[in-house]
């Protein structure tokens, strides 16, 4: 526990990391944009995790766990979206999302 | 295992044996070993049925057996013939045995044709023999289906799109069709009874007056689609121009009576009251459909584009006798079916042996045949002079039956729409003679087609057997006549209280 | 009374000698299916005299019965309308039963020598026994409908015999001509059939021609457009026997018929298959006397008209066997008038005995014209009159036989012709002034065309034939001639009002010699003008051609009426209706199918938008739902 940070601290910290990782997903044309903003959204939900489990139930490791796995997900999925966005660049020599339509329709 | 399955079990294993054969020598083979069964047993059954009929004994179906297929839905496997079936199915018998002829020397991809041609008539088969709406529907659309792929990969000329303008075509009326099926499944029973899709259940009880006057329609035009009704017709110039000529052959040989069948067998029969209201706008269209499709037909250069209108306009005279709703007509009408059945196909073959020869179908590129393949010439002009209606061929003994039929009417509508279908015969008989003479008479006009040879002995054994049929029926068709008109007299019964 | 079921055989032996000939013929050498085709028609020949010593001479009666010897039902329509196959025996039957065997034998025979060494000879003689037992269908039938099946099948004969040279684009053109032409009147003859079956219930000849029937009863008050319904369907009957007889305005088919070989002609359009029409008036002429005589009056016009008609015309051409061809439309022309001018009983009946006379005499002497002038054809090689001139030097046979024809259709006494056609005008004169006199003047045409024909032919300048000498035609050709020359010579003196009569009777019938002097002096005329203008070559012709001017033009042009018809085929029914139908079909019908498709890909092309793949669009829409979502549900539920 930290002296003059309560759980809504943290609470609206997750928030606004999460939000700002759907307004970059959406707006943001560059694909490494977006994977790192999914990034930001993953992170703020184990944020969100570690922090119900520590404020909640201290006594329990679930959330920990959670945190922990989605930290391992999202890093098997960031290294897969990398090298599919490598293997793009190296086709199209770009990454922006409305150059990337070749398989449309 | 009952007899009528073997209709169906038949071609089915047919099918199988070609999977089993490695060229065109040996699928050609069993196909033919196959459906000469088919024939056989076709054969079988019209004697079996005449035998019946001498003791008198018809009111019922023949042959009839029932198996629960899937009982929530109460959807059964009901098969069983009466006369009109029984001629339908020798019908087909005589031209799937004859397209398989015609089909001597498919050389790209024999077996799939084969096959394909087979499951075809596997559906048609299946189709005249099931009394349950549910288990004819599904052999329909058995029928239905390989016609793309018969058309799309074996065809000539704009064939893909021929095969899909036709079957979007067709399929559209089955969607009617499905509607109408299901209209008359859930009237099939006073509220709260168990429904059935069995056509001998349904027609005992009445279908009430205002669920038989909006299902009517929608079931007459989904089979009248397929039955080329005016102005549904268009699928039929574009695909029997690009089908194959066993499929040209089976399609407006077979198929296109198996609206007219139905049309008759579900919409008809199943909806006698709404029938009689609404006959007149059906007689009206197939009017239309008698005489525009012979006047469509005077313009073409294409043979399979003369044929298929001559086709809209024989068949539309079908759909029209059945519509004036008396003995006479409706015997006229199942005699122009067979008879139209085997001129076509006869016209079909002998258009797809002339086409494999000149390698053209424009009438104005060919000239003077007659000289060069004398026995391919008189078997057109005798088709011909059968299509246009001359006196010992079976067109003429149909048409005369429907014409007297029809007449026979008191009111003068049904009337002056005879004399305007009985028009049709002289302008068949424009199309016709301008055919003959432009391609077989005159002077040789391609140097090129000096060297033609003449028919083979397959093609020899393919248009005899329908010349025959044809002639036959023509010359002696008192005793044909007469018991299609004792069968139909329970089916009327109904109809026509 | 005699059995006279023996007289099936004689329309099949023709079938059967067809079937042997069409399916063997290739086989043998051409010459045995035409001695085969000739012995098969003797055979029914001496059948059908057999007939005719037997109904006619051989009892005499008060009352010549109808008798049906056999009657097989064909086809059952319903229980009162059926079609039977059967054979109908009373006068006028047995005396086209001797007709049409006399001359198709004639023809048979004639060929033997005429069609030597053509291609198809197995073939030809195939379509003649076809065409014979057509024709002897069609006279023997019982009913209408049985008649109207060999009506058709006699059309399609006809076809393949005009067209028997189908290599050649004039012959094909005018085989397809004359069958469409038929079968549109054929049209009229089924739908006439199809309302009188309807009003009267039957088909049966001797139903509907029995004497005071009740079966028009019914249908007394039924009409249509104004006009009773039985008047329709009697006048659209005719129409069917206007279209095979070739009658104004069906006529244009007969004369491009010559296209086919000279004995076709002779035989089917000039002696059997033209006159089936008369044949089929006479058949029902009580219905046409009791039931509708107005009809009867217009059947008579229609003949006078085209009698008229055709005998301008055929002044003016110069092809011989057109020539012919108009010649033997007016002929008929008379034996409808002398249809539509009769009345039914004792004397009144004269009209109607005439006409079958007449049919009997121009039978003869028709063939006869057509025979010879094959022959002329084939020893000049030639049908035109500028080819011709002198040759009765070359065939004495064939000059002297022509010479009696054309005496006889001239009517000159006591040659066949005029007996017949005098009494045709003698009961005009009773009835029809108007008619009379047309066939008055058509009676001084006719002499005046045959005898510039023979002339022209016979005599005029000897042209120059070169090395290819005419020479008088084989045995076999000059016997029929032969024949036929004694039939016209003398054919005129069988007393036909004992035998052929309206109402089956004898009838007592004195010929008026006095009343006959005009028709024969008119006919001397015509012969006399022809004399005159054609005996030696000389420019009278060309002054009366060029006095007459226009007048010569039209009649020289048939009065445009194949260009009218033309007009009407071509122009209207292929270049505006079949083309017409054809692109609505193709833009109109079609069109509205591609257009469904089209909207319907349209649209689908609109929907598709929506699916774009951007997963940023989506993922937009999907949180500013959620958001949506959420702030519903906090609306709703925390207010």
């Amino acid at each position: 526990m930290i002296q003059g940070i309560t759980i809504y601290h943290f609470l609206i910290v997750s928030t606004l990391m999460f939000f700002i990782g759907v307004m970059g997903f959406i707006i943001r044309q560059n694909l490494i944009t977006i994977l790192l903003s999914i990034e930001l959204i993953l992170n703020s939900v184990v944020i969100n995790f570690l922090v119900f489990n520590r404020f909640l139930y201290p006594d329990q490791l679930q959330g920990h766990f959670f945190g922990l796995f989605i930290v391992g997900v999202a890093a098997a999925e960031a290294s897969v979206a990398i090298a599919l966005i490598i293997n793009i660049y190296r086709r199209i020599q770009n990454i922006d999302t409305d150059e990337v339509n070749e398989m449309k329709f | 295992m009952d007899f009528l399955n073997l209709f169906v079990a038949v071609p089915v294993l047919t099918v199988i044996g070609i999977m089993f054969t490695k060229d065109l020598k040996g699928a050609r083979i069993v196909s033919a070993i196959g459906m000469g069964i088919q024939l056989i047993l076709s054969a079988y059954l019209v004697f079996y049925y005449l035998s019946l009929q001498g003791v008198g004994d018809l009111h019922n179906m023949i042959f009839y057996a029932d198996t629960v297929w899937y009982a929530p839905l109460n959807i059964h496997y009901t098969i069983g013939v009466d006369g009109i079936a029984v001629a339908m199915i020798a019908l087909t018998g005589i031209v799937v045995f004859a397209g398989i002829f015609a089909s001597w020397k498919m050389e790209y991809l024999p077996r799939e044709f084969f096959i394909s041609l087979i499951i075809l008539a596997t559906g048609v088969f299946g189709f005249f023999i099931s009394l349950d709406l549910f288990t004819m529907l599904m052999f329909y659309e058995l029928a239905v289906i390989p016609m793309y792929l018969l058309i799309g990969i074996w065809g000539t000329g704009p064939k893909e799109r021929s095969a899909m303008k036709l079957t979007l075509m067709l399929m559209a009326g089955s969607a009617l069709l499905v509607v109408g099926l299901l209209g008359i499944y859930f009237n099939s029973a006073a509220p709260g009874g168990t429904y059935t899709f069995n056509m001998v259940e349904i027609v005992k009880h009445q279908m009430p007056i205002a669920a038989q006057r909006f299902f009517f329609p929608l079931t007459f035009v989904g089979f009248g689609v397929l039955g080329a009704l005016f102005p549904l017709h268009t699928w039929s110039p574009d695909g029997h121009a690009s089908a194959p000529t066993a499929v040209s052959m089976l399609h407006a040989g077979v198929l296109m009576k198996l609206g007219a069948y139905g049309c008759f067998r579900v919409a008809m029969y199943l909806m006698p009251q709404a029938a009689h209201q609404l006959a007149w706008i059906f007689i009206i269209l197939t009017s239309i459909s008698v005489v525009y499709g012979a006047f469509g037909a005077i313009k073409q250069k294409d043979l399979k584009f003369i044929n298929a209108y001559s086709s809209v306009s024989h068949v539309g005279l079908i759909l029209f006798a059945l519509l004036m709703m008396n003995t006479t007509a409706i015997d006229g009408a199942i005699l122009q079916m067979i008879s139209h059945g085997l001129m076509t196909a006869l016209f079909f073959a002998l258009i797809g042996m002339i086409y494999g020869r000149t390698h053209t179908r424009d009438i104005d590129k060919m000239g003077g045949l007659l000289k060069i393949i004398p026995f391919l010439g008189v078997m057109y002009i005798i088709a011909g002079f059968a299509s246009l209606g001359l006196p010992g061929f079976s067109g003429f003994v149909a048409e005369m039956t429907i014409f007297v039929g029809a007449f026979q009417h008191a009111d003068m509508f049904h009337r002056v729409a005879t004399i305007v279908v009985v028009s049709s015969i002289v302008v068949t008989a424009v199309y016709i003679l301008r055919v003959v003479g432009i391609m077989l008479l005159g002077p040789l006009k391609n140097q090129e087609h000096a060297k033609l040879t003449d028919a083979t002995w397959f093609e020899r054994v393919s248009t005899i057997t329908l010349v025959i049929a044809i002639a036959g029926i023509g010359i002696v068709p008192l005793w044909l006549s007469d018991t299609i008109q004792r069968s139909l007299h329970p089916l009327l019964q109904m109809i026509l209280h | 009374m005699v059995d006279f079921s023996y007289t099936f055989l004689i329309p099949l032996i023709p079938l059967v000698v067809f079937l042997i000939t069409g399916l063997l013929g290739m086989k043998w050498k051409p010459m045995v299916s035409g001695i085969i085709g000739t012995v098969g028609l003797l055979i029914a020949w001496l059948l059908s005299l057999y007939t005719g010593y037997e109904y006619f001479l051989a009892h005499t009666v008060e009352h010549y019965q109808t008798i049906i010897p056999i009657n097989m039902l064909w086809l059952s329509f319903t229980n009162s309308l059926q079609i039977h196959m059967g054979v109908l025996i009373d006068p006028i039957s047995v005396l086209m039963l001797i007709v049409v065997t006399t001359i198709s034998l004639m023809a048979h025979m004639y060929s033997l020598g005429y069609m030597k060494g053509e291609t198809g000879f197995a073939r030809y003689y195939a379509f003649l026994s076809l065409f014979t037992f057509s024709m002897l269908g069609l006279v023997l039938s019982t009913n209408i409908f049985q008649m109207y099946i060999f009506w058709e099948l006699v059309g399609a004969s006809s076809f393949l015999l005009i067209g028997f040279y189908y290599t050649k684009p004039s012959a094909v053109a005018a085989a397809k001509k004359a069958f469409i032409v038929t079968r549109f009147a054929d049209f009229g003859f089924l739908v006439g059939i199809l309302v009188l079956s309807f009003l009267t219930r039957t088909f049966d000849f001797s139903k509907l021609t029995e004497p005071g029937t009740t079966i028009f009863a019914s249908s007394a008050g039924v009409t249509f457009m104004g006009v009773s319904a039985l008047s329709w369907a009697m006048s659209l009957i005719f129409i069917g026997g206007a279209g095979k007889s070739a009658m104004f305005p069906f006529h244009i088919w007969l004369p491009d018929a010559m296209e086919g070989p000279t004995p076709v002609s002779s035989l089917i359009h000039a002696a059997t298959m033209v006159v089936a029409g008369v044949y089929l008036v006479a058949r029902l002429f009580p219905i046409y006397h009791f039931q509708t005589p107005q009809v009867l009056i217009m059947i008579g016009y229609v003949g006078g008209f085209t009698s008229l008609f055709a005998a301008i015309i055929a002044m003016t051409q110069f092809d011989i066997k057109r020539v012919l061809a108009y010649s033997t439309l007016s002929q008929i022309g008379y034996m409808m008038v002398g249809l539509g001018v009769s009345g039914f009983g004792g004397d009144h009946g004269l009209g109607y005995m005439a006409g079958m006379f007449h049919l009997f005499t121009h039978s003869m002497f028709k063939a006869l014209l057509f025979l010879g002038a094959g022959s002329i054809i084939h020893a000049v090689h030639s049908n035109e009159m500028k080819d011709m001139g002198g040759l009765r030097k070359y065939m004495p046979i064939t000059h002297i036989t022509f010479l009696t024809a054309c005496l006889a259709i001239s009517g000159v006494p006591p040659f066949a012709g005029f007996f017949s056609k005098d009494e045709i005008l003698a009961a005009a004169l009773e009835s029809n002034k108007l008619l009379y006199w047309t066939e008055y003047i058509t009676a001084g045409l006719t002499s005046f065309y045959i005898f510039r024909l023979y002339f022209r032919i016979f005599w005029g300048k000897n042209t120059d034939y070169g090395h290819h000498t005419p020479h008088e035609s084989p045995w076999v050709m000059t016997v029929p001639l032969i024949f036929l020359a004694l039939g016209s010579a003398f054919g005129g003196w069988i007393p036909f009002h004992d035998f052929v009569t309206p109402d089956l009777a004898p009838m007592v019938h004195k010929m008026e010699w006095l009343d006959t002097i005009p028709s024969v002096l008119i006919g001397l005329v015509g012969i006399f003008a022809a004399w005159y203008l054609y005996k030696k070559e000389s420019s009278r012709p060309k002054a009366v051609v060029d006095f007459l001017g226009n007048l010569h033009t039209w009649a020289y042009h048939k009065f445009y009426i194949d260009e009218i018809y033309l007009f009407i085929t071509r122009k209207i029914m292929f270049g505006m209706i079949a083309t017409g139908i054809a692109w609505f079909d193709r833009h109109i019908v079609d069109g509205f199918m591609f257009g469904v498709a089209d909207v319907t890909m349209a649209l689908s092309g609109k929907i598709k938008k929506f699916q774009s793949g951007n997963l940023q669009e989506y993922a937009f829409v999907y949180v500013a739902g959620a958001l949506a979502l959420v702030l519903t549900l906090l609306y709703v539920f925390v207010k």
